[in-house]
């Protein structure tokens, strides 16, 4: 049904072919970038306009049941941003927990067209799915938590690794999951069963428990390298949010040895200090190991001073914060699986922790020596909403406005962290890659992110401004797979997506061991439990070394 | 003699098929381990093991009846004819509303809201008249929660507040929260203990270690006085006087619920629909939420309908409100009170209603139902009711879980698929409402366009001038 297209006279930013900022002919037909189209093409004049391939979110909380508890929790958040219907489009309500719809109409029109959901317990990933359905214009995938599972934990602390082998490609089959997704390895039992306690050290073992969260994490990195996932784990590591916690992340990626692995929301994960008191910045160490270690990719995980969401696998995390916030708060256990913790949270600069947070972002991105590796996102809704990202490009591509929004903050936080000296601003092609060029190459989606031929004709035409922020907050075009989904700042069609997953190979064998623990331990049936092909509307399989 | 012998072997040669696995829809517990016995030719289900006693009167009554697939005011009409009819009332009315929702698939849920945004409507479920309370109560203070495995696997102190499962949902005790063995309760029973709170002594009461009976209507007090003593404030022994609870009683239950490794609060509508409502589920879930200062401590409300869960979902993750949504401005607003379909019908707003799966002109206030009477209504339902009679248009629909697949929300938000028995001749839910919203875009686009460019020219103008 798409149209074939020419898009004439833009400048083209397209880090992956070389491209950066020459005027070149766009084409497009059935869906794809192709060589040349024919005269009668559609013609799309892009004069003083820049033409990236559409964005890539490789982070953020966008459908299943957490993020709809979030929904029922706030509707205090919604109510003062409604997202209208069109003739084309349906309506929703925003915030930072936006209803599915506004959530894929939002994403488009910052040009954005792919997003990965990070966070999905296996039981909740038949709710993911069906709101993916109703997520509309963008691809989509999701990480499967597997980090928290306690059959996955007795396998490893019973070495038996074979069997671990298939059980993690078993879940990930039955869930049509893109990859594995670790929560605070290791932390979900103290939480459920030792009285809402945790786990702070990466070697930390316990009287009755001798598995280290080092130890899983360590299992899950050699499974998914061996059984070649398009994305490595995908890892959100033990002491999210305490001082002195840049210790664990620098160990969980000393972990992974040489062998491929990604770090989530690493701004989280960087901070100096002593436990329970005031963080200070050690974004360089981390920046140093991550320019060091061509296998490590990440994330920032940006926090952007207003509204945020805090929703998040890592329930003790929840409570700590719920302290902080004395608001309301929800916790959601998930059988033999998972934790969950959910409450609302606003990032205030007058705070001195909440501007260390802000600058350590931002130093992270300017202290990064490899674009193609640390990827724009803001933890959606954990650090801001993704709405928020115009906002970010301009904070990294303009240093006047940075020092400007330097003068808000809190002085005190800005002694700890190397932020004012950072003189550096980000080009439109390295842009191009945190955002959209870098992500697809992480996820391994080799027609995303890029616009040589052969790729999705997933594009987006921005009018050049000054103000960066409001250039890439209003793109003049969209088109997804083609098809001119905004023209004119205007929606003019409406479209579901597609849903990636991955298909590694297991022996069926494994069923025999994991059906008498559903049977003692789960409260649905073990048949009822892998969700089945009719979720998965338009999807397609990335492949494996194993599928 | 030969006679009987030949009725013998015609019975065992019954077109038998057996469907392991089924799920019942019945009730919120969404019980998923059917074992379904189908006599195929008669299309009826002859057996459901595990089934409890409410499940097995679910499956047995569910036979195929002979009665029209649509009708116009009482009027066997095609399914075609009462589709345009519907969308043509639906489109044409200034304040139509949607209600019901809770026993149907989410696949199903999900088309009557796209319907309700289509034509600027008001979409409500069963819920604003069982849970709502708990809705708004959780919009206040959060929850803590768990799946009802975690129950099962973990908890040792179990209370149920305001309700009656061994009448309501009477495989909750075994299947999940009372007598099954799990992780860290390998004896069931043995390692639990097990309050019921209830205004008067139910056949709940059986499995409980500990009956509290309150007053009628002092639930909020019984629950303040517990967050009170579960931080420690001392209290005058009055409280006996207010709330009918001797004070050593609530003294020994705070400090249970201290004491406990995983604690565990189930309500019901005892609570959610009593004096105090909202404030009730509020403080139930104030107090579960303060226990875990000292413990893990998770709160549930047991929810009735097989889908009602589903509903809360699905309105919620397309508008981003759980019930109570009016789209009249082209956008979700959410004002129980104002948007609940009691109140839209006792008012007098609504001047058209889309009821899917739901009876409320049986079961609704008096004003409610004579307001009902007054506008044309279109149903959905598997069964004749109070609601179809008055209907202008009524489809007959197929059996979510008995005839037609699709997916459910057990009451801790677990997602269960359905495993259909037998084929119905009517269509379902789904269908139905899916062509119904087909035909309402169709019509919306139309007048939005009349007179100009349809919607595709006016896609290709935008792009071509350039």
């Amino acid at each position: 049904m798409s149209a074939s297209m020419r898009i004439v006279n833009g400048q083209v930013y397209d880090p992956k072919n070389n491209i950066d900022g020459e005027v070149k002919e766009i084409c497009v037909e059935d869906g794809k970038i192709v060589d040349s189209v024919s005269d009668e093409a559609t013609i799309i004049d892009a004069k003083g306009m820049v033409i990236m391939a559409g964005g890539v979110d490789i982070h953020c909380h966008i459908a299943g049941p957490k993020v709809n508890l979030a929904r029922k929790l706030t509707p205090e958040a919604r109510r003062h941003d409604p997202h209208p219907s069109t003739p084309f489009t349906r309506s929703g309500s925003g915030g930072t927990t936006p209803s599915t719809f506004a959530a894929g109409y939002r994403y488009a029109t910052l040009g954005y067209t792919t997003a990965m959901e990070a966070a999905v317990s296996p039981i909740g990933a038949r709710h993911v799915l069906e709101e993916f359905e109703d997520t509309p214009i963008i691809d989509k995938g999701f990480y499967v938590l597997l980090g928290n599972n306690i059959f996955l934990h007795n396998l490893i602390r019973e070495k038996r690794i074979e069997e671990f082998d298939q059980a993690v490609a078993w879940w990930v089959n039955a869930t049509k999951a893109y990859t594995v997704k670790l929560v605070n390895p290791g932390g979900d039992e103290p939480w459920k069963g030792k009285r809402n306690s945790n786990v702070s050290n990466i070697d930390e073992k316990s009287d009755d428990d001798t598995l280290s969260p080092r130890q899983i994490i360590e299992a899950f990195i050699k499974t998914v390298n061996k059984q070649g996932y398009p994305h490595p784990p995908h890892i959100h590591c033990n002491n999210l949010g305490h001082s002195g916690n840049y210790i664990t992340t620098l160990e969980t990626m000393k972990t992974a040895g040489d062998l491929r692995a990604h770090i989530a929301h690493i701004q989280f994960h960087s901070y100096g200090g002593e436990v329970g008191k005031n963080p200070i910045s050690k974004a360089a160490e981390i920046a140093e190991y991550v320019n060091n270690h061509p296998n490590i990719t990440c994330d920032v995980g940006q926090v952007m001073f207003g509204d945020s969401t805090i929703m998040t696998a890592d329930a003790p995390l929840a409570y700590v914060l719920k302290g902080h916030s004395k608001g309301k708060w929800v916790n959601a256990d998930t059988e033999c699986e998972s934790g969950c913790g959910i409450l609302p949270f606003a990032y205030q600069e007058h705070i001195y922790v909440h501007t260390l947070q802000w600058a350590i972002g931002l130093e992270l991105f300017l202290l990064s020596e490899d674009p193609w590796r640390i990827v724009l996102s803001t933890d959606h809704p954990n650090g801001g909403s993704f709405m928020a990202y115009p906002k970010l490009i301009k904070l990294l591509m303009d240093e006047k406005f940075r020092r400007e929004e330097m003068k808000r903050v809190n002085q005190k936080a800005l002694l700890n962290c190397s932020l004012p000296e950072l003189k550096r601003e980000y080009t439109l092609s390295e842009i191009a890659i945190i955002t959209r060029a870098g992500p697809a190459r992480a996820l391994g989606l080799e027609t995303k992110g890029h616009l040589g031929v052969g790729a999705d004709a997933d594009i987006t035409i921005y009018d050049l401004m000054d103000d960066k922020e409001l250039m890439f907050s209003t793109p003049r075009y969209v088109i997804k797979s083609g098809n001119t989904m905004i023209a004119n700042h205007e929606f003019k069609t409406d479209s579901k997506g597609k849903v990636y997953h991955i298909t590694p190979d297991y022996d069926n064998k494994i069923e025999e061991s994991l059906k008498p623990f559903f049977e003692d331990y789960y409260s649905i049936e073990f048949s009822n439990y892998p969700v089945d092909d009719r979720y998965l509307h338009q999807h397609e399989i990335i492949k494996t070394k194993t599928s | 003699m030969i006679e009987k012998t030949n009725k013998k072997v015609v019975e065992e040669n019954k077109n038998i098929k057996i469907v392991h696995d089924a799920t019942c829809t019945f009730c919120g517990c969404v019980c998923d381990d059917m074992e379904l016995h189908v006599d195929v030719d008669e299309k009826r289900i002859i057996k459901s093991k595990n089934a409890c006693v409410l499940g097995r009167a679910w499956f047995a009554e569910h036979t195929i009846e002979n009665a029209p697939a649509a009708m116009i005011d009482g009027k066997e009409v095609t399914i075609e004819e009462a589709i345009e009819e519907a969308a043509q009332t639906l489109v044409n009315a200034k304040f139509p509303i949607t209600y019901g929702l809770s026993d149907t698939t989410s696949e199903a849920q999900r088309q009557a809201v796209a319907i309700t945004d289509y034509i600027k409507g008001n979409i409500d479920t069963t819920t604003s008249v069982c849970h709502g309370p708990s809705g708004l109560a959780f919009q206040g203070v959060g929850e803590s929660t768990s799946t009802l495995g975690e129950v099962k696997n973990r908890a040792d102190l179990v209370i149920y507040w305001g309700g009656n499962p061994a009448e309501s949902h009477p495989r909750h005790f075994g299947r999940y929260a009372v007598t099954p063995k799990g992780m860290f309760t390998p004896n069931g029973k043995k390692d639990r203990t097990v309050v019921l709170v209830d205004v008067r002594k139910t056949k709940s009461a059986g499995v409980a270690d500990i009956l509290i009976t309150p007053k009628p209507g002092k639930d909020f007090e019984v629950l303040w006085a517990l967050r009170a003593l579960v931080k420690g404030v001392k209290l005058s022994s009055d409280i006996e006087k207010e709330t009918g609870v001797p004070l050593e009683i609530l003294t020994d239950l705070a400090k249970r619920m201290k004491e406990c490794r995983f604690g565990v609060l189930f309500f019901g509508m005892g609570l959610t629909m009593t004096r105090g409502r909202h404030f009730n589920s509020g403080a139930l879930l104030a107090l579960a939420t303060d226990l875990n200062e000292y413990t893990h401590f998770v709160a549930k409300p047991v929810r009735g309908h097989g889908n009602v869960t589903g509903a809360d979902n699905v309105v919620a993750w397309q508008t981003g409100y759980p019930f109570g949504v009016n789209f009249s401005r082209g956008y979700p607003r959410f004002n129980p009170g104002e948007f609940t379909t009691v109140d839209t019908l006792s008012n007098g707003d609504a001047d058209a209603a889309l009821i899917v799966a739901s009876d409320p002109g049986s079961n609704f206030p008096k004003k409610a139902i004579e307001h009902l009477k007054n506008i044309p209504v279109i149903t959905l339902d598997t069964k004749t009711t109070d609601t179809t009679k008055l209907s202008h248009v009524a489809f007959k629909t197929s059996t979510y879980g008995i005839n037609t697949s699709g997916t459910v929300y057990r009451m801790d938000d677990v997602s269960i698929t359905l495993r259909p028995a037998f084929e119905s001749p009517f269509p379902d839910d789904e269908k139905i409402l899916k062509s119904i919203k087909k035909r309402v875009h169709e019509l919306i686009l139309k007048n939005s366009h009349s007179g100009g460019a349809s919607g595709e020219a006016k896609v290709a103008a935008a792009v071509n001038p350039l």
